[in-house]
């Protein structure tokens, strides 16, 4: 008896559970649909479910436009800052989680606290300096303020995961004669290999989706798939099939990293204030 | 672990990252703060001269000033409303047994995944066009009057997409709380006889109140600078009426060329910040005594 | 080769003197153990030797030399820890080799000393395993490998087989004994546990609150203990200490009288009182008896010794070792039952 309501209530609940997801799922699933119908076909009234499908956008986005440049671009960005974020952050965050002082805290607080500067506060600046020095528009320069907006996250993430390595470890190494390059490389890394990866993951992906930067410093040249989309934005949308075509093809690959990594990502996200 | 030797390294190995935020944070700022007190024009960058509080009186005086304020303050409200409650509900509704957990996971979190543009373009033209949109057929099939979106309601239609960018956020959050409270907590209260009612209000909310203000907290700093959404539906029209302050500043710096005025803005914009981000950095600390 | 040499070694920690400060000789050769109640210092002792803590005053040396200043790598010592601190990614193999690694050792001389220390710690099975799929023994043993290969001129181990069942726990103490007489090698053992202190020590350094209370070999330290609080801690159960008019029968603020040198009858005795706790262990029987204005006292009778709750017994103590202390807790005249056999005591 209580069997069959328990299964009735788990059926209610997968039907109410599954109506919501599909609605807030709704868009990105009409998106991909509309990516594959003919422009026509795309704005027909009322919204067709079934047509006959083309992979004619995704052609023609990659001829005519410059997509696989600007997807370059993004990789490059995300990829690099991420990648210099690493480099920075490793020995930073070793040194706060096994060689902590008075200040440690405080200055992992200032770390965060940067992070709470909203960036219109240094827009200015920023673009006048990058304006004088030649980077406004290149990869490099995108580069670099990607990883510092990050590196806060990037070393506060990666020194939660540390001090959950037994310090003893590493003192161990020390007794067998390692330096300190080699206890980082031989030791601590390959311990920390998932805290790493699940860094990377949520920073690439915050890289990635980056929309304030990312318009304000880049045009034609080094812009990323965020700017490159935005340009769809300016004739009055009749072109929906095409610039459905070119934004599955922008969020494909971190959709499908987000999908795989979603549970890894919350304590990054939080701070690790929820665990 | 400790010994001066690898203090002294350890020094030397967070040196780079602290001399790199500080540059970060401080030159740009420092240089604001300079140009805010300049009257300086890129357009005409030869009639450059001390402005004194002028650019700030400009800034806070003018009409548009106080819409950004307003809205600004609105769309953080409204997203967080909308994330907060509804995050909890379906929080909520994972936590229950469901065929294909995993999936409707999946759906529940995908939008978080979406670069801003790409939403906001989805919504402007998929969703929202007062013609082809799906709202509009939904609307025509029943009969009624389609809404013209961002033309009528447009720090509407934002709320709506930015919350649904942030819904999964929310959800994902408080769901990991959820998961985390102890199963015989909640087992205890129904033996001492609470209704699913009293449970919810006495056991689980409580439990996920430190949940609710990390959400909050860091939601609010990202909303404080919500600015791609803006830029590819409405351009913070119609007039002013969807300009958030992060909008307006860049209206100023990069299409005005007013760099004195954008200064200005930049820093009230900061200072606005820095009110939400005392809160956040407490609440952190706190949590790391915990 | 392996003496070491402690000269007034202090250590604070921000405003809290954990070692206030230690003077120490250990001879080549011999296993010493640290005992002591639990937070007086025993591994903060040791890592000051291993070097893991800089010292805030004093000197270490090593064969006469001082290595105050260097690097634990530098010292040539061999720490195994309480967490037994294997490198988890790595194999049995390369947690054993790591060190030879990292002194940039040929390949082949590599395999053939960690074959060798895989056989003599019946580990050769395991090489390819990763520490996570051996048990608490073996990873016990694992950690002795890594710190034998590099042969060092003194082990250091702090607290090895506390995570050990009792049982496996009896076993490596044999081993790591037989290994001590195998290497000749200086050990230091930091230990909890009386039986291992007595049974494996050459000398006990007992540690109170960073103080040596005693360093002597474990019959010096039972017979003769130079205070109060080291014939409280060594010795099991502990031993019986009377205050009052009965002490000052003696001539002494208190008299200590170990539970196995009190004569338990049932017919007549020194004390008289009744007994609240009888454990019987099969050999022995521990009575606790209420005495009256003496107190509680603790005494061994036979395993035979058939007593109960309630019932009452009568206590006799050997006067012949009995222990007089002092206002101060120090022993008072010692009482010489044996002649001091290991010859190189240093009672500070
Ligand atoms: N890094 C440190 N910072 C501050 N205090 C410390 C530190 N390490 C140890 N202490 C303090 O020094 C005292 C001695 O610690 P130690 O670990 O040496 O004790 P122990 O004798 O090994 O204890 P146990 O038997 O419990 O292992 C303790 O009071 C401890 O709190
Ligand atoms: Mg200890």
């Amino acid at each position: 008896m209580a069997r069959a309501m328990g299964l009735r209530r788990r059926i209610g609940f997968t039907f109410l559970a599954w109506g919501i997801g599909l609605i807030v799922f709704f868009p990105i699933f009409w998106m991909l649909l509309t990516s594959f119908k003919t422009e026509g076909d795309a704005i027909a009234s009322p919204p067709l479910l079934f047509y006959a499908a083309t992979i004619e956008n995704y052609l023609e986005v990659l001829a005519r436009s410059n997509y696989f440049k600007h997807f370059m671009n993004s990789v490059i960005i995300a990829g690099g800052s991420t990648i210099l974020a690493l480099i920075v952050a490793i020995p930073a965050a070793w040194s706060m989680a096994f060689s902590p002082t008075k200040q440690t805290k405080n200055i992992l607080m200032w770390m965060l606290s940067t992070k709470m500067l909203p960036p219109v506060g240094v827009l200015v600046p920023i673009y006048l300096l990058f304006l004088q020095w030649g980077l406004l528009d290149t990869k490099f320069g995108l580069t670099i303020i990607l990883m510092l907006i990050n590196l806060p996250i990037v070393i506060w993430m990666l020194y939660t995961y540390f001090k959950e390595i037994p310090g003893e470890i590493l003192e161990a190494s020390r007794m067998d004669g390692a330096v300190l390059w080699k206890e980082i490389i031989y030791v601590l890394l390959p311990m920390a290999v998932p805290g790493i990866a699940s860094t990377m993951l949520l920073n690439v992906i915050l890289a990635w989706n980056e929309a304030f930067w990312t318009l304000n410093l880049t045009a034609a040249n080094a812009a990323p798939l965020t700017a490159f989309i935005a340009a769809f934005s300016s004739p009055e949308g009749l072109f929906w099939a095409k610039l459905s075509a070119a934004s599955t093809m922008a969020i494909a690959p971190i959709l499908i990293l987000g999908w795989f990594s979603q549970r890894q990502l919350v304590r990054g996200l939080t701070f690790g204030a929820v665990k | 672990m400790a010994t001066a030797h690898t203090r002294t390294l350890s020094r030397l190995m967070i040196a780079p990252s602290v001399v790199m935020l500080l540059a970060w944070m401080a030159i740009p700022l420092a240089m604001t703060i300079y140009f805010s007190f300049q009257r300086y024009n890129l357009l005409n960058p030869s009639r450059r001269r001390f402005a004194g509080w002028f650019n700030y009186e400009f800034f806070v005086t003018d009409p548009a000033f106080f819409a950004a304020l307003t809205n600004t303050l609105v769309l953080v409200g409204g997203v967080l409303v909308i994330t907060i409650v509804g995050g909890i509900l379906f929080a909520l509704l994972l936590d229950q047994p469901i065929f294909g957990q995993g999936i409707v996971r999946i759906l529940f979190i995908s939008p978080f995944f979406i670069m801003p543009t790409v939403s906001a373009l989805i919504w402007k033209n998929m969703m929202m066009n007062p013609v082809f949109g799906i709202f509009a057929n939904i609307a025509k099939s029943l009969g009624l009057q389609p809404i013209d979106w961002f033309a009528s309601v447009p720090l509407l239609s934002i709320i709506i997409i930015v919350a649904w960018q942030w819904l999964p956020f929310a959800t994902l959050i408080l769901l990991t709380a959820l998961q985390s409270l102890d199963s015989e907590q909640r087992d205890a209260a129904e033996m001492d006889g609470a209704k699913p009612v009293a449970l919810f209000f006495y056991i689980t909310l409580p439990h996920m109140s430190r949940a609710i203000t990390v959400v909050v907290l860091i939601e609010t700093i990202f909303l404080l600078s919500i600015f791609a959404e803006i830029l590819v539906t409405t351009n913070g029209g119609p007039g002013v009426a969807s300009t958030n302050l992060t909008f307006l500043i860049y209206a100023r710096a990069l299409l005005q060329f007013d760099v004195g005025g954008a200064a200005a803005g930049g820093i009230i914009a900061v200072i606005l910040a820095n009110i939400v981000a005392i809160f956040l950095i407490r609440m952190i600390g706190k949590n790391l005594e915990a | 080769m392996g003496s070491i040499r402690l000269e007034s070694v202090r250590k604070v920690f921000g405003d809290a003197e954990v070692i206030p400060g230690v003077d120490l000789k250990i001879n080549d050769g011999e296993f010493i153990v640290f005992v002591g109640p639990s937070g007086c210092g025993k591994s903060t002792l040791l890592r000051l030797i291993a070097g893991l803590e800089d010292l805030t005053g004093g000197k270490v040396l090593i064969d006469d030399k001082d290595v105050t200043g260097n690097a634990p790598a530098k010292r040539r010592l061999a720490m195994v820890f309480q967490s037994y601190a294997l490198y988890p990614h790595m194999s049995v193999f390369n947690n054993i080799a790591f060190p030879l690694k990292m002194a940039e050792m040929e390949k082949t001389a590599i395999d053939k000393k960690v074959r060798d220390a895989a056989d003599t710690l019946n580990l050769t099975d395991y090489l390819h395993r990763k520490p996570g799929q051996l048990s608490g023994g073996q990873r016990q043993r694992v950690a002795i490998g890594r710190a034998i290969v590099r042969e060092p001129v003194a082990f250091l181990f702090d607290e090895p087989l506390s995570n050990l069942d009792a049982a496996l726990r009896v076993n490596m103490r044999h081993e790591i004994s037989q290994l001590h007489h195998q290497l000749n090698t200086t050990m230091i053992y930091v230990t909890h546990d009386q039986v291992e202190a007595m049974t494996l020590a050459d000398r006990i350094v007992v540690l109170n609150e960073g103080r040596v209370e005693q360093f002597g070999s474990p019959l010096q330290l039972y017979q003769k203990p130079s205070n109060r609080f080291v014939a409280g801690f060594i010795g099991s159960p502990m031993m019986n200490f009377i205050e009052g008019p009965t002490a000052a029968e003696h001539d002494a603020h208190t008299i200590g009288v170990r539970p196995e040198h009190i004569i338990v009858s049932k017919k007549k005795g020194t004390w008289s009182g009744v007994v609240t706790i009888a454990e019987h262990l099969g050999a022995d029987t521990f009575l606790r008896v209420e005495c009256g204005a003496i107190g509680t006292i603790t005494a061994r009778a036979s395993g035979e010794f058939t007593v109960g709750y309630g019932d009452t017994v009568f206590l006799t103590p050997d006067s012949k070792k009995t222990y007089r202390f002092d206002k101060n807790g120090r022993t008072i005249g010692h009482r010489p039952q044996q002649a001091d056999t290991t010859g190189n005591q240093k009672t500070p």
